[in-house]
């Protein structure tokens, strides 16, 4: 079975406030993923990786190809998809951890890293439970939980946001540079975090600059130079 | 949201909705359908033709053409600019919710604070007054209210405390679609964001539908699943909310989302 599958994805910008100068992202992309992998997106800076994670979740949009992603047993192309259906897409079938927590004035890290549990129907109490089982796994300060992230430092943000993205039980799980701003004990436990998910079968795409935890997760490497857009002469 | 795609049907259905003030547009051919708990964000800076789109939504103008329909109690469609007066008046008062930017324009000034709240819920013929005061110690708690202040008039309310009384006497009566025009304009940052944070718990924890017109982008990311932008009385484009701010495809958004400020 495919968890995900890619195909034929090409994205362009037009920047409108620059005389409408097109800039061309990728073309061309193609690839498969399947439950219990983790395929990491390699490549240098510019490349595109961070574009398609992006696309894959339906956050940029396509200018052509198709995102076939499982959701309860049927195939739906989230390229063509409507905000609606993008929607329960992520709520039930795709997760994605960004590179940065956007945080929400007033909100505790602790509800911040339980709502997609609580928006989800799980108890209040038992989606606070298992927050702080995994902020404590992560080892974020207990005495930051009852605070709002916002002036909590790079890392202390990275772990909140790592955490409310791996407390679901999404079948495709979408990782933008999660261990950037974490020290090595930090990056072992999401390492170990990461090897967990695989054996629940869940099917993993993510950037990962960092060489060591880049070969501790991946399976496959999946070049995104090979879709660098062919710039006409 | 069910996790079938498909077998939902949406609570209100927008066709071609065009309003003139004389020969000057105020909007044009608006077109949407939204669903129950969905929260839509119309954005635009002020002119563009937003707020008369949020009075002609919410049959307090009346549009040179175009349809509104709505999914009544009795799952009956409804153009609502036929209803009849008593229809249109059952509408207001219990199954729609507006909010004003200005609460001055929402609240009764110079009764309680309780009388406010109390007043959506004797309109749909509750007549127990212990019942009633309950049920409005209740909400005013739920918008972080102090019970002490129930017998106050709103006059003697801060500016934050007037919108959130606001929104408790919108929502007592268990509407299941909210109009909000501006809802946190004109409050202190810190006020906004107890607001907002306030107003996403409710909407998500009730499952309203909810139209927000706001030209705060910040408002719209937080508050909205789907947004549209309006320029010159037209929507020019439309879209789930962040991809709609991270991905903006028209000059026009492409300018509003490049104007923001970065704290």
């Amino acid at each position: 079975m495919t968890a995900l599958s890619v195909q034929n994805l090409s994205k362009t910008f037009t920047m409108h406030l620059r005389d409408g100068v097109v800039l061309p992202v990728v073309a061309n992309v193609n690839f498969d993923l399947h439950p219990g992998e983790c395929v990491v997106l390699g490549g240098p800076s510019g490349a595109g990786k961070s574009s398609i994670l992006k696309m894959v979740y339906g956050n940029y949009g396509v200018d052509a190809g198709a995102i076939r992603l499982q959701h309860h047993g049927e195939v739906v192309d989230l390229a063509t998809a409507d905000p609606r259906t993008v929607l329960t897409l992520r709520r039930d079938s795709i997760g994605y951890v960004s590179q940065f927590l956007r945080t929400v004035p007033r909100v505790s890290a602790l509800d911040v890293v339980a709502e997609p549990l609580v928006i989800r129907g799980t108890d209040k109490a038992e989606a606070r439970q298992r927050a702080r089982e995994l902020l404590a796994r992560l080892n974020l300060p207990e005495r930051l939980w009852s605070l709002p992230p916002a002036t909590f430092s790079g890392g202390e943000q990275q772990r909140v946001n790592i955490a409310r993205g791996f407390i679901t039980h999404h079948p495709v799980l979408l990782l933008d540079e999660p261990t950037a701003s974490l020290d090595a004990t930090n990056r072992a436990v999401v390492v170990a975090m990461i090897a967990e998910k695989k054996a629940e079968g869940v099917a993993l795409l993510g950037i990962f600059h960092d060489e060591d935890v880049r070969n501790a997760v991946a399976d496959r490497i999946v070049d995104v130079t090979a879709f660098a857009p062919k710039v006409a002469a | 949201m069910s996790h079938d795609l498909s077998n939902q049907e949406p609570l209100l259905r927008v066709e071609g909705l065009t309003k003139y003030y004389g020969a000057r547009l105020g909007c044009a051919d608006v077109n949407f359908e939204l669903w129950p708990g969905e929260v839509l964000a119309i954005v635009g800076e002020s002119g563009s033709g937003k707020t008369t789109l949020l009075n002609s939504l919410s049959a307090t103008l009346e549009p040179t053409s175009g349809r509104t329909l709505y999914r009544m109690r009795d799952e009956q469609w409804r153009n609502i600019y036929e209803l009849s007066e008593a229809e249109r008046r059952f509408l207001v008062r219990t199954d729609w919710g507006f909010v004003h930017q200005n609460p001055a324009d929402g609240l009764r000034m110079t009764v309680s604070a309780g009388a406010n709240v109390g007043e959506r819920l004797m309109a749909v013929g509750d007549r127990n007054y212990g019942h009633i005061r309950e049920t409005a110690l209740d909400w005013l708690g739920r918008v972080e209210i102090a019970a002490d202040r129930i017998d106050d008039q709103p006059r003697s309310f801060s500016g934050g405390m007037r919108q959130r009384l606001q929104i408790a006497r919108n929502l007592v009566t268990g509407p299941r679609l909210v109009f909000m025009d501006e809802p946190t304009g004109g409050l202190d940052v810190s006020v906004q964001a107890r607001l907002l944070d306030l107003l996403r718990g409710l909407v998500g924890e009730l499952g309203l539908a909810a139209i927000v017109v706001t030209h705060d982008l910040a408002v719209a990311r937080l508050l909205s699943h789907r947004m549209m932008v309006m320029k010159d009385g037209r929507v020019i484009e439309a879209g789930l909310t962040d991809r709609v701010l991270d991905d903006p495809r028209e000059p026009y958004t492409q300018l509003l989302v490049s104007s923001i400020l970065q704290v």
